[in-house]
């Protein structure tokens, strides 16, 4: 999924003017996504039916029993597994997540803007920042015991720090000059913030958000195989506990699937904000 | 109106002290453009970001509009060199020329009357909504030049704002300057190593030396309000006039310059 992510954004041109050739060119472009993964998925489809074995099913009934699992029934009736599973792993990334982007931001823009508080705290941050937050996971459930909140502000703490790191590069590297032309027209320290380091420092923040957001799914994944009742990761670990391996694989093949569209929305809301950039066709992670 | 008086400036203090203005005075009066000519690192950026209140001198009294600079005066705005770096990026050509007229509580018609006449002055129509990177560094400058007269300062100030553009472009904006300059009434302070571009644009030259810097002299420049690129340059006054402020940069009349008593005994 991130190798078919990875092509999709790199070779995006700009709008091209020849409609002709870039229609083309989508559709080359789409070949090349689709295919090539439809390919593979029928070899793995083969290899399976050719040497049988029950620890790797066949993808079609992996996705047999994603469909069971997952899919709103006829009339929209969501299942079991999405209600105790899949919606809150959701739940908690997006939280976690949305904590840590509203504090790393605002902790690395003051600290960006002001050297001195960063003398005071970057000893701080380079200690925790080390610290592989899984490690955390005893801590955080002394702390905060074995329910959500665990959960949430372990993903929130192992996200923030691509995020501030990078925030803090981000509004470095605003150039002085641009400090001096608000500052000859007096425009507010408010009107700065918004309008100058904010959307400056904003290649940098995204750069870091997205590192964060393959993090906050790693993060989930990994807290919910310690101490849960629910979740995508705790329903990993209780099929493959109880030799239900074609929910197992499931289960990854709906974390890949989580993983990309969050990455496509990432993309999207990139292109959006970046739209000023030479080159608003970006790596992805 | 702008009143610089016995402006001294050091950079830096004991053994690496650089006394990079030694004694500047001059005055800008309403309505005037006012050029400034010396050579490069003479110390003229230096000079600018004092009278924006970017930063103070180590000596000297400056006023505008009878008030003392202490930090950036209100009606004053600044055309930099680096039109790359002064302009924002992320905003549309638009939004450049209109984000430092939000803090003036103009009406909304107002404002896009503004926006839109300066962009008109500076011939930037139909790229209102182009960023930056998609114009040209003349077509960025202009756009400096818009959000400058869109902001109405009383007093504007340009630092080599066409240093780093080609000579044909340069030629359109140093006619850019003359028109806005008429059209808006504008007081003008002009900062150039240029001495072609100081005679032609200017009502008054002021010449700096070398570094440490004094004003050799302030010159008018008595040629016609209806200045042309060809024509005003082929003019024999405009000739003699550029003549001499080569000859003050390079052999400034001065007691500054003597040469000093122990070398002559
Ligand atoms: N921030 C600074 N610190 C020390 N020296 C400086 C600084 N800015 C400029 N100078 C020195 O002061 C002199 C005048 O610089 P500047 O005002 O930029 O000249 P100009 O604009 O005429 O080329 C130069 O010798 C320059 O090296
Ligand atoms: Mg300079």
């Amino acid at each position: 999924m991130a190798l078919t992510a990875s092509i999709s954004t790199a070779n995006r041109p700009r709008a091209s003017r020849e409609p002709q050739s870039a229609r083309r060119q989508w559709w080359s472009r789409f070949a090349l996504r689709w295919i090539v993964l439809a390919v593979l998925l029928a070899l793995w489809q083969l290899a399976t039916m050719a040497f049988p074995s029950p620890f790797f099913p066949q993808p079609i009934r992996i996705f047999e029993r994603a469909a069971l699992l997952w899919l709103p029934g006829p009339n929209g009736v969501l299942t079991p597994s999405m209600l105790n599973d899949v919606l809150p792993s959701m739940g908690r990334v997006l939280l976690g997540f949305a904590i840590s982007v509203v504090l790393a931001i605002s902790l690395g823009v003051a600290i960006g803007l002001s050297r001195k508080f960063a003398d005071y705290v970057d000893p701080i941050i380079q200690f925790l920042r080390a610290v592989p937050p899984p490690a955390l996971i005893p801590i955080f459930l002394v702390l905060f015991g074995t329910g959500d909140e665990m959960r949430v502000l372990l993903i929130a703490f192992g996200t923030a720090w691509p995020i501030l790191l990078n925030t803090i590069d981000g509004v470095r590297s605003i150039e002085e000059l641009k400090y001096e032309t608000a500052t000859v027209f007096r425009i507010s320290f408010v009107s700065r913030l918004k309008r100058i380091v904010l959307p400056g420092a904003a290649p940098k923040i995204l750069a870091g958000v997205r590192t964060s957001l393959s993090l906050g799914l790693i993060l989930m994944v990994i807290s919910e195989m310690v101490a849960a009742s629910s979740g995508i990761g705790f329903s990993i670990v209780q099929a493959q506990r109880g030799f239900g391996f074609p929910d197992m694989w499931a289960g990854i093949v709906l974390l890949g699937i989580i993983g990309f569209l969050l990455n496509t929305l990432l993309t999207v809301i990139e292109r959006r904000i970046l739209a000023w950039q030479r080159s608003s066709g970006r790596e992805t992670a | 109106m702008l009143n610089i008086e016995h402006l001294t400036h050091t950079y830096g203090t004991g053994a690496k002290a650089h006394l990079a203005l030694k004694d500047i005075t001059f005055a800008v009066e309403p309505g005037e453009l006012v050029s400034i000519v010396g050579p490069s690192g003479c110390g003229k950026t230096t000079l600018l970001r004092t009278m924006a209140g970017l930063m103070r001198p180590t000596g000297g009294d400056l006023t505008f509009l009878g008030n003392e600079i202490t930090s950036v005066p209100e009606g004053l705005a600044m055309v930099f060199q680096d039109y790359r770096g002064s302009l924002f990026p992320w905003l549309s050509v638009e939004s450049n020329v209109r984000f430092p007229l939000k803090r003036l509580g103009l009406s909304k018609a107002d404002l896009d009357a503004r926006v839109s006449e300066s962009l008109v002055a500076v011939g930037l129509t139909g790229f209102e909504d182009r960023f930056p990177f998609q114009l040209s560094g003349g077509m960025q400058q202009r756009v400096a030049i818009a959000r400058a007269l869109a902001y109405r300062p009383k007093i504007l100030l340009m630092d080599e704002p066409f240093a780093s553009v080609d000579a044909q472009t340069r030629e359109d904006l140093e006619d850019l300057v003359l028109s806005v300059k008429k059209k808006f009434n504008m007081t003008i302070l002009f900062v150039t190593h240029d001495i072609d571009e100081s005679v032609y644009l200017a009502d008054r030259v002021v010449v700096l030396s070398k570094p440490p810097t004094f004003v050799v002299t302030t010159l008018d420049i008595p040629l016609s309000d209806n200045r042309d690129q060809i024509e005003t340059k082929e003019d024999p006054e405009f000739i003699r006039l550029r003549g001499e402020v080569a000859r003050l940069i390079r052999h400034p009349k001065s007691d500054d310059v003597t040469i000093p008593v122990a070398d002559v005994a």
